[in-house]
């Protein structure tokens, strides 16, 4: 599919069931480097399991996942974060009780390496370290649009403003893939369209973006490719535009027609 | 920066205050309320890095404590140690506890791990008190010698406040620069939610464990002064009421808060010395006041004596 080139997540013949539940059968795809793929398909189709398993929640069954050409199957999701994986959360999930500054700080942890002694004797390294930090993270305040916001409780923020400091958070690992859960639901058109130029923006940057969305427009929009799933299996893959005309999308979203003869 | 140097000028006004109260107090009797005030605050701030910070609960802190004060009554007694060597043997022999018994219980949480510890702490007690042969058994540990250090002897009341209380500062200032690092915001991220704390790479279990250790460290200490202190020791001291006063402790000074440990323990070691007024209603009234702080006060004292004093400045303004 992308020639010779390696793709930066392959993910080949994934399955994993719950209890007697299939959720995913056989899922191969992969993302190539620097592109937006969206992940799509009908409620309980299985895209926030490939979601857990691809962000180290759990192992699947079966299957193989390579990132970046690690095998990551039984990586927790710390660990992941250090290979180059980060993600945002369905329900935002920022640490309330710190400041938005501190929020992204807190992103930055694979990123720095003061411990526990480090801290107790601050030698001037660590100022040091602490320094660089504060000021990518103001950066990337300013980047999103809340460089004023820096001393702001996170849980006082508004909830547009809070995806998009989650987004920022994420951000801060300096991630090779994001991996972004329905980061538009809450948010209303105008701050939709902001996110979209955001995660274009990561894109541009080198990023790559896997994003499960309930917005068609904003998936339509902004990604390069759509996979889409039904009932735990993979039914179609391709440009938005082809996806968008594949007959067993449309049934899987709409229903099969009864033939009248029938 | 201007926020360091304000940090540096309470901590100078805080060893002023300690320094101007050791020279101006004579009275044996209330040297030793604060020296016992000193060791309860070790105590509270340790159980606050992990409690307060880091979200998860212990009730048996009271074995470390128990720990520190036994392992160095044993090692001084039986073995003829100097308890400056004491002291380093028990802190390793504690550190070493805690990693045994936080691996596996760290691996539970909220009312699971508060069981847990509870069980671990009351395990550790029935040692205390039924391996006579080492501990002295129910009827205690006599003979426990004073600290020295050269020429200065710690048995009197004045030195041994000094003494508690330089390691109390000493603690402060290592649980606000702790506190102030990337370790302390990657601890608070595990309080505020342990599911995102991992997704932006904090390896929550290590750390964790590690701020368990810690925290049984500073109980360690605690027990270790306890012992010095008194020279005698029994195992009511670190059972089960004890793991339960050192988080009522945390929980009435205030949560997240290094001078919430300093007032928690100040009111947790006074109050009894007040009450005994009240002869036998003593306990009743002293469940009272703790359950009207909790009541009207539920962020702890610290927080909620702020919050009155914001408030009262905000009425002003208008």
């Amino acid at each position: 599919m992308t020639g010779n080139v390696q793709p930066l997540l392959q993910i080949t013949s994934v399955s994993k069931a719950f209890g007697g539940i299939q959720a995913l059968t056989d899922i191969s795809f992969s993302l190539a480097g620097g592109t937006i793929t969206g992940l799509i398909g009908p409620n309980g189709a299985g895209k926030t399991t490939l979601f857990n398993l691809i962000s180290g929640v759990f192992p699947p069954d079966t299957g193989k996942i390579i990132f970046n050409g690690n095998d990551i199957r039984n990586k927790k999701p710390h660990q992941l974060v250090s290979l180059g994986i980060a993600r945002t959360f369905q329900n935002v999930e920022l640490f309330d009780s710190m400041t938005a500054l501190e929020n992204i700080l807190v992103g930055q942890h694979t990123r720095t390496r003061c411990g526990m002694m480090g801290s107790i004797l601050r030698l001037p390294w660590v100022a040091r370290e602490e320094q660089n930090a504060r000021n990518l993270s103001m950066e990337l305040l300013d980047w999103i649009g809340l460089g004023e916001q820096t001393n702001a409780k996170s849980g006082d923020l508004p909830f547009g403003w809070q995806r998009l400091l989650e987004l920022a958070r994420a951000m801060a690992s300096r991630p090779k893939l994001l991996l972004l859960d329905e980061p538009a639901s809450g948010l209303n058109i105008v701050e939709t369209l902001r996110l979209g130029d955001l995660i274009r923006k990561f894109r541009d940057q080198g990023v790559t973006v896997l994003l499960v969305e309930h917005d068609m427009s904003l998936t339509m929009e902004i990604s390069d490719r759509i996979v889409v799933l039904d009932q735990g299996r993979k039914i179609a893959e391709g440009a938005p535009r082809d996806v968008q005309e594949n007959t067993e999308v449309i049934a899987a979203y709409l229903g099969t027609p009864k033939k009248i003869d029938d | 920066m201007r926020l360091m140097t304000r940090t540096r000028i309470v901590y100078a006004l805080f060893a002023a205050v300690i320094a101007v109260s050791g020279w101006a107090i004579n009275s044996p009797y209330y040297l030793q309320i604060l020296t016992f005030i000193g060791i309860n605050t070790l105590l509270a701030l340790g159980l606050n890095m992990l409690m307060g910070y880091a979200g998860q609960i212990s009730l048996g802190h009271g074995a470390f404590y128990g720990i520190g004060a036994y392992g160095t009554a044993i090692l001084t007694v039986h073995w003829h140690l100097s308890p400056w060597l004491a002291l380093p043997v028990t802190i390793f022999a504690v550190i070493l506890v805690a990693f045994i018994v936080g691996i596996p219980t760290l691996k539970l949480s909220g009312y699971y791990l508060g069981m847990g510890t509870l069980g671990f702490g009351m395990i550790v007690n029935i040692l205390f008190r039924e391996w006579s042969s080492v501990t002295g058994g129910a009827s205690g540990f006599v003979g426990i010698p004073s600290l020295e250090l050269g020429p200065i002897s710690f048995a009197s009341a004045k030195n041994y406040f000094y003494l508690v209380w330089g390691f109390v500062i000493l603690s402060f200032i290592v649980c606000h620069r702790i506190i102030h690092s990337r370790v302390g915001r990657a601890l608070r991220a595990i309080h505020d939610g342990e599911k995102a704390a991992a997704a932006v790479g904090v390896d929550t279990s290590r750390l964790k464990l590690q701020v368990f250790v810690l925290s049984a460290v500073f109980s360690a200490l605690a027990g270790f002064l306890y012992a010095h202190m008194v020279f005698f020791i029994s195992p009511e001291s670190f059972s089960f009421i004890a793991s339960i006063r050192i988080v009522t402790m945390v929980v009435i000074g205030g949560m997240a808060s290094v001078w919430g440990s300093l007032l928690g323990a100040s009111v947790l070691t006074l109050l009894p010395e007040w009450l005994h007024a009240f002869s036998e209603f003593e306990m009743v009234v002293y469940g009272l006041i703790l359950m009207l702080i909790m009541i009207f006060l539920p962020k702890g004292l610290t927080r909620g004596l702020l919050d009155m004093y914001e408030r009262a400045g905000k009425k002003n303004d208008r």
